[in-house]
């Protein structure tokens, strides 16, 4: 907080109305209804409902397809988050390593940040379509039986492709700026010191990126989860037998497509904690970042 | 410093080709028959169907759903992506405001309040905030798509750290000079934000035109569509269809990511010096 401040009695309040009043009626009430609703059981018209305890989790965390969900939503997000890094990652180094047309390269390798997930999943479906897929003949030439509609390893690999293409630019962006961080005396005494690009790399480049590369990390994570809830919806839905759900998605299917209220509420609750913990994670780490 | 490195270059372009090849397609596509796109597969090559195609997806009312096209769609989504980034930018630099540069009792306890809506995103919640606004009689009006929207604190956190960083002397000589708190934030403190405002209303207009779940969830009118929801209610379509219309359905993909590519690619340095501020 500054030192110099206004002292002035309803001002302050006034200012910061309209953003409390919109964050309680549509953040603090809907969470508060979500954890309440986790507790209670809903008859099947919705006429009333009782208090149930801990059933509505107990029966989440017991069910096959939520562990479905759990397992691919874990291994989808670690695939999406080390690949669109690392193809990230590549790229800067280089983009910062060139002098000429770099400003065009960046402009090319950025673009993709404004394209909607779920515009993303569309096109993704046309590349890999039956009749019309160029990517799905391509796939089939090599000798792969592929088939997204019925494998659900296959499907897990069109929506890990899709998600990777759509977080490319973001992760460049920082990586980038992150690289363009570094104090150019210490490049160039790098430089002097280590003639292998390569081990230079190793060596100096990637641990001065460390905090940019967790902090990526955490933007990854959390639109591996949650943004990534476009591209499923218009890919594959869940399909085949929700192989290819994320807890995200499966909240929205449960509760807004098979009306399981309780049940949704509960994942939700659940996905609640996670992030919570991520971000206790995620301040224990930046505590303890540090600075070159 | 360096040489020019062909090999740099080459996973550079490589890196570009990967970007922009599924996107080529799709507009090259677009631009032919749906016969030809049924019996050749997709194309890498444009056709003479420009006009007819993407005239069609705009105007025809018929193409899809009965009332609306795709001109109507995109109206709805520059009325959202206009009003989340505006109202998110009026109500975050108020609210921000008076937690930097105002004492009052309660004020840590409301950043508190705030800084928690950061911590869940609208997808964990969707029913009950659904259940709001519909108990407020929002469905399908542009309240209800925009308001719940703004409720994440991303700006607001944002403007508090640039006005952190807006030195002590600034406030000192304009309570000298005799600005009151109103004076102050008009005439000193927004023109000083100005290039930050512009950073984050390209970011939240992006963000605020894909949106795709909540528009999903708060309209059924038609006439409410956002474009990126609209390709949805196309893919249930061409199913439908003895010819499936891929050429129109490409076409749409393309109009609704044109906007917010042109105005990230336009605006480049402000955009990125948005996201890259933001992290710190």
């Amino acid at each position: 907080m500054k030192r110099q401040q206004f002292d002035h009695i309803s001002l302050p309040y006034l200012l910061i109305a309209p953003q409390l009043a919109i964050i309680m009626i549509f953040f603090v009430w809907p969470a508060a209804q979500a954890i309440y609703q986790s507790f209670m059981l809903e008859d099947p018209f919705g006429l009333a409902s009782q208090f149930v305890g801990f059933d509505n989790f107990r029966e989440v965390v017991s069910s096959d397809h939520y562990a479905t969900s759990a397992v691919f939503t874990l291994v989808f997000s670690a695939l999406v988050a080390f690949l669109s890094m690392a193809i990230a990652l590549l790229l800067a180094v280089k983009a910062d390593g060139i002098i000429h047309g770099q400003s065009a390269y960046k402009i090319m390798l950025t673009w993709v940040y404004a394209v909607a997930p779920a515009v993303a999943g569309m096109i993704g479906t046309f590349l890999f379509d039956r009749s019309i897929g160029s990517l799905n003949h391509l796939l089939n030439a090599t000798g792969w039986p592929f088939n997204p509609q019925l494998d659900v390893f296959d499907a897990s690999f069109t929506v890990i492709l899709v998600s990777v293409w759509k977080q490319v630019s973001v992760n460049f962006i920082y990586f980038l700026a992150g690289l363009q961080s570094i104090p150019r005396a210490v490049r160039e005494a790098a430089l002097i010191d280590c003639r292998n690009g390569f081990r230079r790399f190793w060596t100096v480049t990637l641990p001065l990126l460390a905090p940019t590369g967790f902090f990526v990390l955490v933007i990854n994570i959390t639109y591996a989860f949650f943004d990534t809830f476009g591209v499923i919806d218009t890919m594959t839905r869940g399909a085949p037998g929700g192989g290819t759900a994320t807890l995200v998605y499966k909240v929205y299917q449960d509760g807004f497509l098979g009306a399981d209220l309780g049940g949704s509420s509960a994942q939700s609750v659940i996905l609640m904690i996670l992030v919570l913990a991520l971000t206790v994670v995620q301040f224990r780490v930046l505590e303890k970042r540090i600075h070159y | 410093m360096k040489n020019v490195k062909p090999l740099d270059h080459l996973i550079l372009m490589l890196g570009v080709l990967f970007l922009l090849l599924p996107i080529w397609i799709a507009f090259a596509s677009s631009t032919h028959r749906p016969e030809t796109l049924l019996g050749e597969g997709l194309q890498f090559w444009f056709g003479d169907y420009f006009w007819e195609t993407y005239s069609a997806v705009l105007l025809d009312n018929s193409g899809f759903t009965e009332q609306v096209n795709a001109l109507l769609m995109l109206e709805n989504s520059l009325v959202l992506g206009l009003g989340f980034s505006v109202g998110k930018i009026i109500i975050s630099t108020l609210a921000a405001y008076a937690i930097v540069y105002f004492r009052f009792p309660a004020g840590s306890f409301f950043f508190w309040i705030i800084f928690s809506s950061l911590l869940l995103p609208l997808e964990v919640r969707i029913i009950p905030s659904y259940k709001v606004v519909s108990d407020l009689g929002m469905l399908n009006s542009y309240t209800g798509l925009i308001l719940p929207l703004i409720a994440s604190a991303t700006a607001t956190f944002f403007f508090r750290q640039f006005y952190k960083s807006v030195p002590e002397e600034i406030l000192e000589a304009a309570r000298i000079d005799g600005a009151g708190p109103f004076r102050f934030f008009v005439d000193i403190l927004l023109p000083l934000s100005r290039t930050m405002i512009a950073a984050i209303f390209i970011i939240m207009f992006v963000v605020g035109w894909n949106q795709y779940l909540w528009p999903i969830l708060m309209t059924t009118d038609e006439s409410y569509f956002t474009v990126v929801m609209g390709i949805k209610q196309i893919l249930n379509d061409l199913e439908g269809n003895r010819i499936p219309q891929y050429n129109k359905a490409l076409a749409l993909s393309i109009l609704a990511l044109l906007p917010p590519v042109l105005v990230v690619v336009v605006f480049q340095r402000w955009f990125v010096k948005g996201l890259v501020e933001s992290e710190k």
